[in-house]
């Protein structure tokens, strides 16, 4: 395909007809600073209001502001929709939008393309002033051309230049135009979108920008030469669109949470930037705080002294935490700890994917530290399970970790709208007096659990501490006292374990093998299930949300399937590498927590690639792992 | 009542505290230790106020006098080494009606709590902050702590501390928006008690610079300023600390000090040939955290789902 001339001389190209399909994947990629997020989030929002199912995703560099047109620094957006709910980032591109060749490089080292993807590339760099770039830009081209994509070059720039002095903050918008009309949504919504999105910012921004995308309308039409439709069903119910930190935010504010306290760390900090207005608007404070250690001690502070508070952090800032985690655990303080997972160990990828902290979440404080543990697989669920884990962490007296993760944290989707309920908000603290006789751990002989004296209780009086205590809350190193209060901190999470209901596995409750997961992957894991299933493998998952206490049931849906594997982002020994056979591999965390469990044999596939998994690499992993029966894989998994 | 104009009856409180409202049982410090004269003191500063014990929270860290919280009858949060502040401010974050007290050692404030107390004393919530300097640590046997006197030995430093020590209210006096600092000895308690009572009404992070001394680790390490009271510089104004007669007569050599000065109380405040105690600076201007973070407090019920709608609305389709 050759480049239109700049545009007025430009001949027409054949526009083949608009082809129906069921789902399309479309980035938009570019230098950072060049509003690709802001462009794909719009064009989003336009297929989520026409009733598309949407999951976007962003891609972000490391660096604030990477050098321009380099490799590693890609900055842009993903946006997956299709006539059906979308779960995940789905696999390989079907186009992309470039402002610049460089940033393509990356991605096609991540497999986000490949051969069939279509790339409307901006040309401008073929007719650079430096060589140095022309002869990159050529290359470049050249080299896409024979991996299979089909480039398209379009003076994207030039066009822009028509209506505005700077098309570097406003080509975005003429991009959201283009994708309007390659995929025939209405041109008024897209319109009414630029509206609503920028019309804090005067008429004058609202005007120009959407002239903008109507010149991108009409430059689609005129210069490419594709056209899709994916066909769309407007929702019954009202629909709520944010991400999964937004919806964590959005939690805290419907479970009556009144103090979050917490220290910048991504990608965690994006939770407080929302509730950095939205908090006090509902009447709330949040507290940054001077460091990580800081941050849950204040939370611990306004939780001992009224309402369950709220901390939130990243791994670095969960291992800073910990021996304020295990404070709160002992003096049995409610506490609602979030903590967006990161990639580690240590610094790590900082705004990649991982889902490695969960024996940190479960293990890492010194001595026996019980507590609760939940993992929302979805956005939607991101935003009830804050809720959940306030009432929780009343209940059972103790701290709630809510995991969540990069991808869940940057992952765009719509739900239905909840309807709030009034219980979901904190009572207010109980000013009664403190009935007279009763202990400050009173503990139930059974359920380990006791009802919290709040200051200003009068006659509740007692001391909170660290070390080990009496029913009584008095200081105690005899050995019956110490035994008791661990027994009854142990026991809660016994007594929360009866009350849930075992998961039912997706797809079918028995067969060869059973795929176990937990948070982000949920979408992409089910999707492989099916799409395996629908070519007559016998395969199913199971997705877990009570890490601790565990589900119950989970030996019994086990010995259902011929071979049980967990599918996490955390590290494991791959089976074939040296050294490794099934006596000497490290093995994925829940796979660990599982076989301790339920004594069945689970494998495990997980890589630390600061990438979420698509649904076409976990069905290739199913695939490889049920060809062997399990009794004849002397390596186990592969 | 009984036909007398309502303003002639007495208006009779419900209850009445004694000291004894307050005796969370017996201290376990080492006989002779100066922790006793700081608990005697705020006991009776709680009883003197009216506080009613439910309404108290005494927070510490870890440390001897950290155990403060468990000798009082009163909330007590007995929490980790060096955290007590960050602890206190939260519950002060939403609770104003709580009388915020904190108990903490050289070690506890100083050394590993030291990035707090910078902080602390720029969010300035409204508590005291008593910091018991004995120039050691105690509690896990005599180690150099960062007010350890050079050449002082310990355990760690058997052939004495390498370093001049930091002074507690010098330190304080450099930290941005502080608005309270004051210093007192725990061997004259009528100086302890009014000093405590100064800070105790002082709206804002009361820092109160104590030494203290320990019987059983350093007992003489403040004998230059015990044996010799005219080596002592007691400062005095009518926004001060006020001095009975008996201080004045203890403590002879005296100065006219105007706490809002500040830069004269960085001058005072290392200890040299002299020890200067009372109140070295106040700033009842400094801006307080605790008069934001109450904002929204007791918002009702309907309003405050209201309000969460209106959010949920931001991210309607």
């Amino acid at each position: 395909m050759t480049a239109p001339p700049a545009s007025g001389s430009v001949t027409e190209p054949r526009r083949a007809a608009r082809v129906a399909v069921d789902e399309r994947i479309v980035e938009i990629v570019s230098d950072s600073g060049e509003g690709a997020q802001k462009a794909g989030q719009t064009f989003g929002t336009v297929c989520a209001k026409l009733g598309n199912g949407v999951w976007t995703v962003e891609i972000i560099p490391a660096e604030i502001k990477p050098p321009a047109r380099s490799r590693a620094g890609a900055s842009g957006i993903r946006v997956r929709f299709a006539n059906r709910p979308v779960t995940n980032r789905g696999e390989r591109a079907h186009l992309a939008v470039a402002f610049n060749e460089q940033v393509l490089y990356g991605r096609i080292a991540n497999g986000a393309y490949g051969p069939g993807t279509v790339v409307l590339l901006e040309s401008k760099w073929a007719d650079d002033e430096q060589e140095e770039i022309r002869t990159q830009y050529r290359d470049a081209v050249a080299d896409f051309r024979a991996h299979g994509l089909e480039v398209v070059e379009l003076p994207l720039e030039a066009a822009c230049l028509e209506v505005i002095p700077d098309p570097r903050v406003g080509k975005n918008m003429f991009v959201v135009g283009m994708l309007c009309e390659i995929f025939g949504r209405d041109l008024d919504k897209a319109l009414d979108e630029v509206r609503a999105v920028l019309g804090r910012k005067g008429p004058e921004v609202v005007r120009l920008n959407q002239e903008l995308v109507r010149r991108g309308w009409a430059f689609a039409e005129r210069h490419v030469p594709f056209a899709w439709d994916v066909a769309a069903q407007a929702a019954l119910e009202p629909q709520l669109v944010m991400n999964g930190n937004q919806a964590l935010g959005l939690g805290i504010l419907a479970a009556g949470i009144e103090v979050v306290a917490m220290y910048p760390i991504t990608p965690a900090t994006s939770v407080s930037h929302y509730l950095g207005r939205a908090l006090p608007a509902a009447g709330g404070f949040l507290h940054q705080a001077e460091d990580e250690i800081a941050a849950i001690g204040f939370a611990i502070g306004a939780s001992w002294a009224g309402k369950t508070a709220c901390t939130i952090t990243s791994g670095p800032g969960l291992a800073l935490k910990t021996e304020f985690i295990g404070f709160a655990t002992m003096a049995e303080i409610p506490l609602v700890i979030i903590n967006v997972q990161r990639g580690g160990p240590s610094t790590g990828l900082p705004t990649k994917v991982e889902q490695g902290d969960l024996l940190a979440a479960l293990y890492g404080q010194p001595g026996d530290t019980p507590k609760v543990v939940i993992a929302p697989a979805t956005i939607e669920e991101c935003f009830h399970m804050v809720v959940l884990a306030r009432r929780l962490a009343e209940e059972f007296r103790t701290p709630v970790m809510v995991l969540t993760d990069a991808n869940l944290a940057t992952g765009v989707s719509a739900f239905p709208r909840p309807k709030i309920d009034a219980a979901w908000l904190a009572p207010e603290p109980d000013r009664s007096a403190w009935p007279e006789g009763v202990a400050p751990y009173d503990w139930d002989a059974e359920t380990g659990l006791s009802a919290r004296p709040i200051p200003g209780q009068r006659g509740g009086e007692y001391v909170v501490t660290g070390l080990a205590h009496t029913r009584k809350a008095k200081v105690a190193y005899d050995p019956e006292s110490n035994q008791e209060g661990c027994d009854m901190r142990s026991r809660k999470l016994a007594a929360l374990g009866r009350t849930l209901v075992p998961p039912v596995p997706h797809g079918a409750a028995s067969g060869d093998l059973l795929a176990v997961g937990w948070g982000s992957t949920e979408g992409a894991i089910e999707e492989a299930v099916d799409q395996l299933r629908a070519e007559g493998l016998a395969v199913a998952s199971l997705h877990l949300r009570f890490l601790s206490p565990m589900e119950p049931g989970l030996a019994e849906i086990f010995a259902r399937f011929r071979k049980v594997m967990t599918i996490e982002i955390n590290y494991s020994d791959d089976p074939q590498a040296p050294l490794v056979d099934p006596r000497h591999r490290r093995r994925a965390q829940l796979a660990m927590l599982l076989r301790e469990h339920t004594l069945v044999d689970v494998d495990c596939w997980s890589t630390v690639r600061g990438q979420p998994y698509g649904p076409g690499e976990i069905a290739e992993v199913l695939r490889r792992n049920l060809v062997a029966p399990p009794a004849a894989s002397k390596r186990g998994a592969a | 009542m009984f036909g007398l104009p309502s303003e002639w009856s007495l208006d009779v409180p419900e209850r009445y505290f004694t000291l004894e409202n307050y005796d969370g049982g017996v201290a376990r410090w080492c006989p002779g230790c100066g922790d006793f004269a700081m608990l005697s003191a705020v006991q009776r500063i709680c009883r003197d106020a009216q506080v009613p014990p439910e309404k108290l929270a005494m927070v510490s860290g870890i440390g001897c006098s950290s155990r403060f919280p468990h000798y009082m009858h009163a909330y007590g949060f007995h929490g980790l080494h060096g955290r007590a502040l960050p602890v206190a401010c939260g519950i002060k974050s939403r609770r104003p009606d709580l009388d915020v007290w904190v108990a903490t050692g050289d070690g506890d404030c100083c050394s590993i709590g030291a990035g707090h107390w910078l902080h602390a004393s720029r969010y300035n919530m409204d508590m005291v902050v008593m910091v018991f300097d004995n120039s050691v640590y105690g509690l896990t046997k005599k180690q150099t702590s960062p007010t350890t006197p050079l050449g002082f030995s310990t355990n760690t430093h058997p052939a004495g501390a390498f370093l001049p020590p930091l002074d507690v209210a010098a330190t304080t006096l450099g930290f941005p928006n502080v608005s309270f600092v004051a210093r007192t000895v725990d061997w004259n308690p009528v100086h302890l008690y009014q000093t405590l009572v100064t800070a105790h009404a002082h709206r804002g992070t009361s820092f109160v610079h104590i030494l203290q001394r320990c019987p059983t680790y350093s007992a003489d390490i403040f004998d230059e300023w015990r044996k010799d009271p005219d080596r002592i510089l007691l400062l005095h104004h009518e926004e001060g600390v006020p001095a009975d007669d008996g201080v004045r007569r203890t403590y002879k050599n005296q100065r006219l000090h105007d706490p809002r000065d500040l830069a004269a109380a960085r001058a005072l405040a290392t200890p040299g040939e002299q020890l200067a105690i009372g109140l070295l600076y106040r700033n009842p201007e400094a801006p307080r955290l605790d008069e934001i973070s109450v904002r929204g407090l007791g918002t009702a019920r309907e309003r405050r789902l209201a309000l969460i709608e209106r959010e949920i609305d931001r991210f309607a389709l």
